[in-house]
């Protein structure tokens, strides 16, 4: 059975269609990548994964229960960390997490012990009980994070987790996504980082102008939208441009203090230019092959976005 | 539905306002120094009989206090985008509904509790029908939380905007219930009035339970504020959804 499985998901606002027929299969396991340019209609379809909005035409199915038929269910089964992580300010770190706790009916033992866990893995044992209105915005999001997963869900969904988070927060979120990954749970996210994505998710959708555009891993989609290889070479001292001709060497251009070789095969022009190198006594500074990248496929999917 | 489910997430949401919103700068406002002020200026200096004005008084309070904390929940949390949070625990709207409404009530009776048994003890004030009182705490609580949390629900984030829209509906009603001059001296537009104000049957009831000389039957005053209670539940939950429907 599929953790999530939304079909046919529709939702206006006024004359605007915000999402337009998206359907969604998560397994039961996976780290998904929901990803899309400002607008696309990430949030308003994880709003309506989340019960929070009802769609105006389509089902979700949380572990085959219907989110809109039995909310209360379905939602049982979930941890959920909207966009800019809210928690309640005028609370200390602890009465958040009990807060939620006390929600998905926790008794105060496991409460207690989940709530000391989380916040040492998530560095903030230490501000327990302290206000959250006196966190920054990291903190806040790790509070939130907390929260979130204080009843171990067999599904967390985040929407935009990292977004405008410092370098240590960005990595502390990113590995406790991991570790529930690790531990069972079903990972739901939604990214602007493509890069956050490649990284840690096992499937990804990309949406655009509220429409699925592409399903598949991070390979599969790397591999359909490769736009092209090249193999970026610099040299101590001058190269002209005339050099860069022959063996599976398509065209070449200058990119700051390096050149840029396109080829359709790598290898092949790598073996060239070291030849060539050696040749006109050359010194190679540095030389890296190009992979595709998923950005290159999420720029072409979402291309005038 | 499961009920388990539903029960313990509008006691959280309880537990949740009474935490966060007792305290708040405005609900202690409008909810204790505002039906004081108004007593001190109607009452004092000007050698009125308490015991006849008592149960106004205490209608007043229990109105000013029960309909204070409503009206600041919601935009507050819209404010802190926590509300959208809600909806996405295990909880529905008539969770969020009925957990706003209960902590309002609940403020309402402890305060005004806390009100009568000082005045009691301070001015012998006299009893006819406890049951009657009790009666009226209940019914009395939440029609005025039920009216809080209707205020609360047009769309705005801002609490400022609601807390006067709140103002511009509870202070009138004051004037046509009752409490300043006693219904039975009323007459005409005035009984016309006074009978729009759901304060005017609490205040009747105040009197059947301390004085045992009220306008109405009890059952007429019980039974209008249950029908007031239920319109204000419906048109808060109407609008609230309406809004979360349209993403606002």
């Amino acid at each position: 059975m599929e953790m999530i499985e939304a079909k046919n998901l529709r939702k206006k606002f006024g004359p605007v269609t915000a999402v337009d027929g998206v359907s969604i299969s998560v397994p039961e396991g996976a780290i998904y990548g929901f990803l899309g340019p400002n607008g696309a209609g990430k949030t308003t379809t994880i709003r309506m994964l989340t019960g929070v909005l009802t769609p105006d035409e389509g089902s979700v199915k949380i572990r085959g229960v219907d989110i809109i038929e039995n909310p209360l269910e379905a939602k049982m089964m979930m941890g959920v960390i909207p966009e800019n992580g809210t928690v309640y300010a005028d609370l200390t770190a602890e009465q958040n997490i009990f807060l939620i706790g006390k929600i998905y009916g926790m008794d105060k033992a496991s409460r207690e012990k989940r709530a000391t866990e989380i916040l040492t893995a998530l560095g903030l044992s230490e501000r327990r009980y302290d206000l959250v209105r006196t966190f920054s915005k990291g903190m806040r999001q790790r509070i939130s994070i907390a929260s979130a997963i204080v009843h171990s869900p067999p599904l967390l969904i985040l929407d935009e987790p990292t977004t405008g988070l410092d370098v240590y927060s960005r990595h502390l979120v990113l590995e406790t996504v991991r570790e529930m990954n690790r531990r069972g749970s079903t990972v739901l996210l939604t990214t602007h980082n493509i890069e956050e994505a490649n990284t840690l998710c096992t499937d990804i959708s990309i949406i655009n102008k509220g429409k699925i555009v592409a399903t598949g891993s991070p390979e599969k989609l790397k591999k359909t939208f490769d736009t092209g290889r090249y193999v970026d070479i610099s040299f101590e001292g001058p190269a002209r441009e005339t050099l860069f001709e022959g063996d599976g060497i398509l065209r070449a251009e200058r990119i700051g203090d390096k050149w840029r070789v396109y080829t359709d095969d790598p290898d092949r022009a790598v073996k060239h230019l070291a030849e060539i190198a050696e040749r006109e006594h050359l010194t190679i500074v540095s030389i890296a092959t190009s992979n595709p990248t998923l950005e290159e496929a999420f720029v072409q999917l979402t291309a005038g976005a | 539905m499961d009920w388990n489910i539903f029960l313990r997430s509008t006691m959280v949401i309880v537990e949740k306002n009474m935490r966060i919103y007792y305290f708040k700068g405005p609900v202690v406002v409008f909810g204790l120094l505002f039906p004081l002020i108004m007593f001190f200026t109607f009452f004092i200096g000007r050698n009125l009989d308490l015991v006849l004005f008592f149960p106004g008084f205490l209608g007043m309070m229990l109105f000013f206090t029960a309909s204070s904390v409503g009206p600041l929940i919601t935009p507050w949390e819209k404010r802190e985008r926590t509300y959208e949070r809600l909806f996405s625990l295990p909880v529905i709207f008539e969770c969020i509904i009925i957990g706003d409404l209960l902590a309002g009530a609940l403020f309402g009776i402890i305060i005004t509790t806390i009100v009568w048994i000082v005045s009691t003890l301070l001015l012998h004030l006299p009893l006819a029908n406890a049951g009657l009182l009790a009666l009226g705490f209940v019914l009395g609580s939440v029609c005025f939380a039920a009216l809080g949390t209707l205020l609360a629900s047009p769309t705005t984030n801002n609490p400022s905007n609601i807390m006067m829209l709140s103002s511009l509906v509870r202070l009138p009603l004051i004037f046509v219930s009752g409490i300043f001059i006693p219904l039975s001296q009323l007459g005409g537009w005035e009984w016309i009035l006074t009978s729009l104000s759901p304060l005017t049957y609490l205040v009747d009831l105040f009197h059947a339970a301390f004085n045992g000389d009220a306008v109405y039957p009890a059952y007429v005053d019980a039974g209008v504020l249950v029908i007031i209670i239920l319109l204000f539940i419906y048109f808060a939950k109407i609008i609230q959804q309406h809004n979360l429907v349209k993403g606002i």
